[in-house]
């Protein structure tokens, strides 16, 4: 299904691309040795080369060289063993030489590509987003404006920084598909460990690249707007920026090829400046530093330490785990939900001495229904769960091997957010161990069917529904500690 | 104790080590040489008499302790205020940084330091390096020691190393630091009657050197003679981590690789470099300097270089681009100078900070180097240079399966009085019409002195060699030093 904008004088097509920013992950910075964490005090994180003083030379840093190869490896794009660094000269207070270190001309990745799926409802439908090349570059500092009353102060703590910035081609076509782009980009990323994607501390952000037109027409005239810093953001802004030229174009209006701002608040975006304000940037090779030449043995150096990616992840989980293709996407989504998975998943069989692929369904349906909802309640996130993956295992394994029901389990996974005690103990505890001792199941269900005679009858007339009743009501009566296979047997048994 | 003053690298660090003097009487002896001589020459910017005498007083002691003494032990020197050095202001003669003072050491000033030698002083140059005559420094023009014979008109020591040639040939500084984009050392060394030398572009590392032109920025040295600037360069050079652009060479023992027997060597003569109207005197000094290298054992070619015309072009493309960008950091923002006017904005603070800190020559240079990167124009002069450079290059290689170095005048005059040339800009640019080529090829190079003209003042040849091939440099110039006799010094007016 495709996404239109309706018109008054018809439907319009929208056409998007991204260019994302992403940190690089780093100790040093791209050309200095200084630090690069996030909210260190202003001006501590600065070396003389970042703080652009006289004489001073930039010397490349050669992880984050290594980070960028294995994003274009990630990406499966192309990756330009000859590459070179230029200068982008303008003047800011935020930009201590005077110009950005960046790759115009030749950059270090080429073309590449994303699968995305752009609705979740539908995960077996996919697109492929052309990514057009990844740069390297520096970032800039940070002006403070509210430190004093007239002056501006320059913090300098992220100047030259190292970023990628990862160039998709004009592939997207709805919000759904741009939101989903830059989500999958960042797993990615995140997977190959060369960002961290923190889009809050603006380890991430997008400029977006937004045009309209009618069906089977060219291009429209695009607009980009600056440093959307976050998923829901991102489509705001393609749909705010995508109606809003439709209404200038069927006013009349021409769209003027700009560089916009995007306003969380009220979800708008607002004009920065226009093509006629562009700086000539007087790009040109930096003769400070030589061309990059990667040999073979380097990039196959980095396409070996790269992880299971998402798609080749979520393609196992469904191939070999049998998982849904649902719980699959969920779990794929994230690198760190991936490995609390993968570990839950091996203390699970571990215990019950099965094979992964026989205790998969039941660890995905436990993590993605049961500790999703939990922590969801409790405001957490699996990253600060206090309950560990090896914890989870040991629950799995007592429903697994029928020393509790799953009903219990529920009651125990409580118990082990309140407490953080382990399952085994909390099971001890509170003296919820199932019973499987057909007796006294035999005698809950004689009293239940005795209690409940006009039921029994209706039943037995082929009102077939109230079996579940009847399950109900004798585990309600043993504290629902009935083995749930052995109460179904006797209650079948006796009707 | 003026004889000291008289003496060079070699003759001060043996006298030293010998027990003749003291490092600190020589120092003592340039201290108050400087003080006589430079309020009226102006080759340094600041003196720094107590560095020297520190640095002195280190040798002497080391020397009492029995300890090793370094290749430049005892020798006070003078420094390019291009070089960064720490807690001694470095300007770049320009205004925009008056009063900045680094909190770091240049590799090739610290290397000098590591070696044994002082520092006189920081010298006077060309605002940023641009400039051949040293009339663009902020801090007023370097008077020449050199007079024409019967006249007192003040001439330039060249540039932009004009402080750098003056103190040397003044006899008020044992050596110098000079730095080279596209003649700045051997010109001045040939406008004053010493020997300069330009290593191969990557020896000396650029890091704490105040950009002028990045590609073809290169330190070197400046000294009485062939054998003070290898002793020199040998204590500048090797590989610096800190600049990408350092070659990853091991240095050379140059200054015990001299020799002036030349047997088996090839000096090319590049035709296109017998300009029309040359003029006689260098005519003359180009024909002595084949006939000494001849006599050295030497054979003459006859070889062509056909790109070098647009070299002059070329390199005023080039250099300037890189030094619009390499300028832009002085914004006013972080050091150096600021300028902002009552109720300025960022924009205007930068234009008035600009305007106010940078000289004439070099504004003229950054609007060149601007334009010629604009969108637009690009392609048509920065991409072309770019092309022609690789040509001239090429020509050299070229030149260089023939021959093993190159023999030109160094510059096509001796030094013009001061003033001359200071309202043509393009007329000033010609003075390095025989330095810039090797420049852009990133070739060693050096300036000898050869005789003196008809007035009395001295002309310098050039000799330029093979990448890394310094010593076949310094070599060919030994060999023309030794005959050539030149022992013609300025006598003392100041």
């Amino acid at each position: 299904m495709s996404y239109r904008i309706e018109g008054a004088t018809g439907e319009w097509e929208v056409v998007i691309g991204l260019e994302v920013h992403a940190q690089i992950s780093t100790q040093a910075k791209l050309f200095s040795g200084a630090a690069t964490a996030f909210g260190a005090e202003p001006n501590t994180q600065v070396s003389l080369v970042d703080a652009a003083m006289p004489g001073m030379l930039p010397v490349l840093n050669a992880e984050c060289i290594r980070q960028a190869v294995r994003t274009g490896l990630a990406i499966d794009a192309q990756i330009n063993k000859w590459s070179r660094f230029d200068r982008k000269n303008y003047f800011y207070a935020d930009l201590p030489q005077g110009y950005q270190i960046s790759q115009l001309y030749h950059p270090i990745v080429g073309e590449g590509a994303v699968e995305i799926v752009p609705d979740d409802k539908h995960p077996d439908r996919s697109k492929v987003i052309g990514v057009e090349r990844i740069h390297v570059e520096q970032d800039a500092g940070k002006l403070m404006h509210d430190q004093h009353p007239t002056m501006s102060y320059v913090d300098l703590n992220r100047s030259g920084v190292a970023l990628m910035e990862i160039v998709s081609k004009p592939d997207m076509t709805s919000p759904a598909e741009a939101g989903a782009y830059l989500a999958k980009l960042r797993s990615i990323l995140r997977y190959v460990g060369s960002c961290d994607g923190n889009m809050d501390q603006g380890s991430m952000r997008a400029d977006v690249n937004v045009s309209v037109r009618r069906a089977g027409e060219p291009l429209g005239t695009r607009t980009e707007t600056k440093n959307v810093n976050s998923v829901r953001f991102v489509m705001a802004t393609v749909e705010y920026e995508a109606s809003r030229q439709v209404d200038v174009l069927e006013a009349g209006g021409k769209i003027v090829q700009e560089t916009r701002l995007f306003d969380p608040d009220s979800g708008t975006t607002r004009s920065m400046r226009s093509k006629e304000d562009a700086h000539d940037y007087r790009y040109f090779p930096d003769p400070d530093l030589l061309p990059l030449v990667l040999t073979d043995e380097f990039v196959e150096e980095c396409r070996a330490s790269l992880p299971e990616l998402p798609d080749a992840k979520r393609k196992r989980y469904e191939g070999a785990l049998g998982l849904s293709a649902y719980n699959a996407g969920v779990l794929t989504a994230d690198a760190d939900t991936a490995r609390w998975f993968e570990h839950l998943l091996t203390n699970s069989a571990q215990r019950q001495g099965k094979a992964e692929g026989d205790v998969a369904k039941a660890a995905a349906n436990w993590l993605t229904s049961e500790l999703f909802g939990a922590l969801n309640k409790h405001g957490r996130s699996l990253s600060d769960s206090p309950i560990s993956a090896e914890a989870g295992g040991e629950l799995l394994a007592l429903v697994g091997d029928g020393t509790i029901s799953g009903s219990a389990a529920k009651q125990v996974l409580e118990k082990m957010l309140e407490t953080g005690d382990a399952p085994g103990v909390i099971v001890e505890r509170e003296g919820l161990t199932q019973t499987s001792d057909t007796g006294a199941i035999e005698a809950a269900v004689d009293a239940i069917l005795a209690a409940n005679a006009d039921k029994v009858e209706q039943y037995r007339a082929g009102k077939e529904a109230l079996f579940g009743f009847f399950v109900g009501q004798t585990m309600k009566a043993m504290q629902g500690k009935g083995n749930p296979q052995l109460v179904n047997q006797v209650l079948k048994a006796k009707l | 104790m003026s004889e000291l003053t008289d003496l060079g690298i070699a003759a001060i660090r043996d006298g030293v080590a010998g027990g003749e003097f003291t490092a600190t009487e020589v120092a003592g002896a340039f201290n108050s040489a400087v003080a006589e001589a430079n309020p009226v020459l102006n080759a340094f910017i600041v003196t720094t008499p107590d560095h020297a005498l520190a640095a002195a007083a280190k040798v002497d002691a080391a020397r009492a302790a029995g300890e090793a003494l370094g290749p430049l032990a005892g020798v006070p020197i003078g420094m390019k205020d291009l070089f960064a050095t720490q807690g001694v202001q470095t300007t770049a003669a320009s205004h925009i940084l008056e009063g900045f003072v680094p909190q770091y050491e240049s590799t090739v000033s610290q290397k000098l330091w590591d070696a044994g030698a002082g520092m006189l002083g920081k010298l006077n140059l060309d605002q940023f390096a641009m400039g051949s005559s040293n009339e663009s420094s902020a801090f007023g023009r370097v008077i020449s020691p050199w007079r024409a014979t019967g006249e007192t008109a003040p001439r330039t020591p060249g540039g932009s190393s004009g402080g750098s040639s003056a103190a040397v040939a003044a006899r008020i500084a044992a050596a110098a630091t000079g730095t080279d984009t596209g003649g700045s050392i051997r010109q001045p060394a040939a406008y004053t009657g010493i020997s300069g030398i330009k290593p191969t572009y990557g020896r000396c590392s650029r890091w704490g050197i105040i950009a002028y032109a990045s590609s073809l920025d290169q330190a070197g040295a400046m000294a009485h003679d062939v054998t003070d600037c290898a002793i020199m360069l040998g204590a500048m050079a090797g590989f610096d981590a800190k600049d990408s652009t350092s070659l990853d060479l091991p240095v050379p023992a140059w200054a015990a690789g001299l020799s002036d027997d030349l047997r088996g060597l090839k000096v090319g003569i590049p035709r296109e470099y017998r300009i029309d109207g040359l003029n006689a005197d260098v005519a003359k000094g180009w024909d002595d300097g084949i006939a000494w290298l001849k006599d050295a054992g030497a054979e003459i070619v006859d070889i062509s270089l056909p790109h070098t015309k647009y070299a002059l072009a070329t390199y005023y493309i080039i250099a300037p681009a890189e030094a619009s960008s390499n300028l832009a950091r002085y914004d006013g923002v972080r050091y150096g100078l600021r300028d902002l006017p009552d109720g300025a904005g960022l924009q205007d603070m930068y234009a008035a900070t600009r305007a106010a800190g940078f000289g004439d020559e070099v504004k003229r240079r950054i609007l060149i180097g601007t334009y010629v990167l604009s969108a637009g124009y690009y392609d048509a002069y920065y991409t072309q240079a770019q092309k022609v450079r690789a040509l001239i290059s090429r020509d050299f290689e070229d030149a260089f399966k023939q021959v093993d170095v190159i023999l030109t005048p160094t510059a096509p005059s001796a030094a013009f009085v001061l003033g001359q040339k200071s309202d043509d800009p393009l007329e000033m640019y010609l003075n390095d019409v025989f330095s810039v080529p090797a420049s852009l090829a990133g070739l060693p190079s050096m300036s000898v002195p050869c005789g003196l003209d008809r007035q009395g003042l001295p002309l310098g040849l050039h000799l330029a060699g093979r990448p890394f091939d310094e010593q076949g440099v310094l070599n060919a110039g030994l060999a023309i030093e030794r005959r050539a006799g030149f022992t013609a010094k300025p006598a003392k007016w100041w």
